[in-house]
């Protein structure tokens, strides 16, 4: 461990986002988080595309790399084949992420590259003032959706376990706790962690996650999962959640003690972490917390064990073989 | 057996894409190789894996020229075609000297062979092949009998036939059957490996008894080859050679980002295979990750490599600009096809020039360096990665199609004679900013990522000289622009200067990149008839080397061949005010000499050079 702070993960540049944006809560967690986890700054390396988010890496005092629109997963990949030392960090959003970086996040998750891939949804495009993104709801007015944005949203935790991520989990901007935990299980997963970070946009789509974050009702809204505990929620009215077919459906529960009749969370099981992941209803809760969690070998595990593996049965690449491959020759005097 | 002696032989195997003729024609390659003949192949194959069998669309070729002296081009003209059906015939015939031998295989010119072939009539009994000797040989029936003894069914006894093939050449052109043989003992299981050994047999007897020529040839060494160790290298498997060498020399991981395409996939696999050598290959889900990941290895101290052909050019540019902004090392492999869009992928063309040159937004300069042959993509490779490193900049290598897939010899270098790779000298910690530079290729620090000390943010933004701070200053923009371009210009202290060979005024010709065989051997042509001749090779595009406007100055008139629309042309007029003319070839195909030639003669006769290709 070492016996960095919060302050030593701040570098000195000036934050250039709005008053009240949800990033400096984000940027304060994951400051806290790295000094909480404890590796020096150099171990650190934070990569991001383009868009609000993505300014990011300017504002931590670690190794940084701010890249293209959509690209960070691929840049990281290339970074943790390099230095699979490093812990490597992917900030994106909801449109740098799903939009025009869909196909390399999708690959990302797939192939279990170990990284911590931090998903900031506000659900609008913020750097290019005010356009809908793949996570806005139908009919939401917009600059460029005047009368209404037509095609349905994207649903990033459903699509991060589509892809076969090994690690899909959700937190706040507004839960500064949560969130920093999140953080630290996103870095001690082995593997590739898809953290969906529900983030308010103030200028464009303020207020986007109120009906469920506003303090006021929160603790009625919100189901914070937890590995083995029944999937129960509320303060003034407790409700729960029971298997119904292949889905879920959320009862009011009469006391406490119905808690027992309601599922527990399994976090190893990719059906329920589905059910979660797309349950919707007037009476769904915002689901916080790890979805769903599996382990199988990294990406960068494997690739570079094939390198190891053939250094042990052919020993270390000797050039001089190499340009005398069995095709060389000498060639035959007369 | 005696044998009548010749200087040169073109021969152009030719068949259906399943029917083995690359490898057929590879065999042959080596056979030459191993009797010390110089030798240029050029490989002529569909983009589809199994087109219609005996269509004239599913033709694949494979020509090689050998040769008892020094050559440059796998030959203009052919003297002998082998014909394996009447596609493959009629397809190549153009390209058969009159009184050229054309060996056909009769057993498929059968009305419904003559049919796919869309032949109206049998070549064989029309007037087609009157001015061109005929050796009508039934290769698929002789060579079914030739395997009987080991069972194999029809289909799998018929492709035996290419080494039936080979045998008759071997036999015509006196070479040893042994190279062959255990390449095929090494290559095949049984039964085939005893099939193929035994058609290879009787094509060879087939041809003795039959008298395919009432002497075999026989083409001499080359007089005074050095006796060093030589492999048959093509192309991109001298880019990958390349390449792997150079991270040792500057003992870095070599990783290669890569997406399938042709002409350059050929470079994935050779290098995936190399892991004993600490390379790591990284099959990307696209283009744009290909490359990005190449620059995340780079950042992560790598030697990072990407490489494509110009359409996945077309997509990387945006992520070429990053490294050119953040200043990292990046080697762009473009193995070029003709274009535009998906083009002809299979086929030739040098016409991504002005896409590599100028195809990013903003003013974005990168250095470009083009090998001249197959053999020559080994140093050029060596060279990006010396360039990119020296100078932090990105460097693309325009291969193509035809240096990418045709071969010849290379003589393995002496590696102590390769020059040093390596980065400029880190600053202390203490003195440490991301973007302060070396004085004399102004290339900033490369700290891969994770070295304690220096921890530190770089990004696609403009910044600040010096500090690395995102600034929009107006003067900054300014200056870090000239200074991106400023760092390309100055790698040119690592270019051999400018070089005319041949006659010190008079007419140049200039050519960059695959051209280098034809324009030598046209210039040479061109100067034994007393022509005032010199030739000019570019090995880079971008800067261009030093000396190159003083060269120009010498001579009257300047012509420029080149398989695309006059790109280079268009750069020298721009670059050094000179009247360049261009010779613009766009077919598909290398240069012929005599193409090259006829327009030097247009040329000095006051007419448009164009009209050579007419």
């Amino acid at each position: 461990m070492s016996d960095l702070s919060r302050r030593d993960f701040m570098s000195d540049q000036t934050i250039r986002w709005c008053p009240g944006c949800g990033d400096y809560s984000i940027l304060a967690q994951l400051q806290t988080a790295f000094a909480q986890i404890g590796l020096p700054r150099e171990r650190y390396a934070v990569i991001s595309g383009i868009g609000c988010s993505s300014r990011l890496p300017y504002y931590v005092e670690t190794y940084g790399f701010h890249t293209i629109h959509g690209r960070a997963p691929a840049v990281a990949t290339g970074l943790k084949l390099a230095r699979p030392e490093l812990s490597v960090w992917v900030i994106t959003g909801d449109g740098d992420g799903l939009s025009i970086g869909g196909n390399h996040l999708a690959h990302v998750l797939r192939r279990n590259v170990d990284l911590s891939i931090l998903l900031f949804n506000n659900r609008i495009y913020g750097l290019t003032k005010g356009q809908f993104s793949p996570t806005s709801e139908i009919g939401k007015r917009t600059k460029s959706s005047p009368s209404g944005v037509v095609d349905p949203p994207l649903n990033p935790a459903a699509f991060a376990i589509g892809t076969g991520a090994t690690h899909v989990a959700r937190s706040v901007d507004v839960l500064p706790k949560h969130l920093r935990e999140a953080l630290v299980d996103a870095h001690e997963h082995r593997g590739s962690t898809f953290l969906e970070i529900l983030q308010n946009c103030n200028i464009f789509n303020d207020g986007a996650f109120a009906d469920y974050t506003d303090r006021a009702h929160r603790d009625d809204r919100i189901l914070y999962l937890k590995p083995g505990a029944p999937l129960v929620w509320g303060k003034e009215t407790l409700r729960g959640l029971v298997q119904d077919g292949f889905g879920l459906r959320v009862e009011i529960l009469d006391g406490p003690e119905q808690a027992e009749d309601c599922l527990r969370h399994n976090p190893s099981d990719r059906n329920l972490a589905w059910a979660l992941a797309t349950l919707e209803g007037p009476h769904a809760p915002l689901i916080l917390g790890t979805l769903y969690q599996t382990q199988r070998p990294t990406y960068e595990s494997e690739a570079l064990r094939q390198i190891s593996d053939a250094r042990a049965t052919l020993g270390e690449g000797d050039i001089k073989r190499l340009l005398r491959a069995s095709d060389s020759f000498k060639v035959r005097r007369e | 057996m005696s044998a009548q002696s010749i200087d040169h032989v073109v021969i152009r195997f030719a068949g259906d894409s399943g029917d083995g003729m690359q490898l057929l024609g590879q065999q042959f390659t080596h056979a030459a190789a191993l009797d010390g003949n110089d030798h240029a192949t050029l490989p002529d194959f569909p983009a589809e894996i199994r087109a219609p069998a005996g269509t004239r669309g599913g033709v694949s070729g494979f020509q090689i020229q050998f040769a008892s002296e020094v050559i440059h081009t796998p030959g203009d003209e052919c003297d002998v075609l082998v014909a394996m059906n009447p596609a493959a015939l009629v397809k190549n015939l153009d390209d058969l000297k009159p009184g050229g031998l054309a060996i056909v295989n009769v057993d498929r010119f059968e009305a419904i062979d003559l049919k796919k072939a869309e032949l109206a009539s049998n070549p064989l009994t029309d007037d087609s092949l009157a001015n061109f000797r005929v050796f009508e040989a039934p290769i698929s029936t002789l060579t079914t009998g030739a395997v009987e003894p080991f069972g194999l069914n029809r289909k799998q006894a018929d492709r035996c036939k290419n080494f039936f093939a080979l045998g008759m050449m071997f036999w015509l052109y006196s070479k040893s059957m042994d190279p062959t043989r255990h390449a095929i003992e090494r290559r095949f299981g049984s039964p085939f490996r005893e099939a193929n050994l035994a058609a290879l047999e009787a094509g060879w007897s087939y041809a003795d008894t039959r008298e395919l020529h009432p002497l075999p040839f026989e083409v001499p060494q080359v007089p005074h080859i050095p006796d060093a160790r030589y492999r048959t290298v093509t192309g991109n498997q001298a880019l990958a050679t390349g390449l792997v060498i150079a991270a040792q020399a500057v003992d870095r991981t070599l990783f290669y980002g890569s997406y399938p395409i042709t002409p350059a996939s050929d470079v994935l696999h050779a290098l995936s295979v190399f892991k004993e050598y600490g390379v790591v290959t990284f099959q990307a889900e696209d283009e744009i990750a290909a490359v990005c990941a190449a620059i995340g290895a780079s950042y992560g101290g790598a030697v990072g490599v990407t490489g494509t052909s110009g359409p996945g050019l077309a997509l990387k540019s945006e992520a070429i600009n990053l490294a050119i902004m953040a200043e990292l090392p990046l080697v762009v492999l473009n193995v070029q096809r003709a274009g535009p869009s998906t083009g002809m992928p299979t086929k030739t063309e040098q016409a991504d020039l002005l896409q590599a040159m100028y195809g990013r937004n903003g003013d974005s300069p990168m250095v470009l360096l083009a090998p001249r042959t197959p053999a020559d993509a080994f140093r050029t490779a060596y060279e990006a990665v010396r360039i990119a490193i020296h100078s932090m900049v990105p460097v693309m290598v325009l291969s193509d199609s035809y240096i990418a897939n045709g071969a010849e010899p290379w003589r393995i270098p002496d590696l102590d004679n390769l020059p040093p790779i390596a980065p400029p000298p880190p600053p202390s910690p203490q003195a440490f900013a991301p973007y302060s530079r070396d004085p004399e290729s102004l290339a900033r620090p490369w700290i891969a990522a994770g070295t304690p000390g220096y921890a530190h943010r770089i990004g696609g933004l403009e910044k600040q000289d010096v500090t690395g701070t995102v600034s929009y200053i107006p003067k900054n923009h300014q200056r870090m622009t000239e200074l991106r371009a400023q760092k390309v210009q100055r790698a040119q202290a690592l270019l051999q200067p400018a070089e005319a060979k041949g006659d010190p005024s008079g007419t140049l010709l200039i050519g960059w990149g695959s051209t280098y065989g034809a324009i030598k051997t046209a210039v040479a042509r061109g100067r034994a008839q007393g022509h005032a001749l010199a030739h000019l090779h570019l090995r880079a595009l971008n800067p261009f080397p030093p000396g190159l406007a003083e060269v120009l100055s010498r001579y009257d008139r300047i012509l420029v061949p080149e398989l695309n629309s006059g790109q280079l042309c268009q750069l020298l007029r721009a670059h050094f005010l000179v009247d360049a003319v261009p010779l613009s070839k766009v077919q598909g195909q290398p240069f012929k000499v005599r193409e090259i030639h006829a327009a030097v003669e247009l040329l000095l006769q006051g007419e448009p050079p164009e009209g050579a290709l007419a």
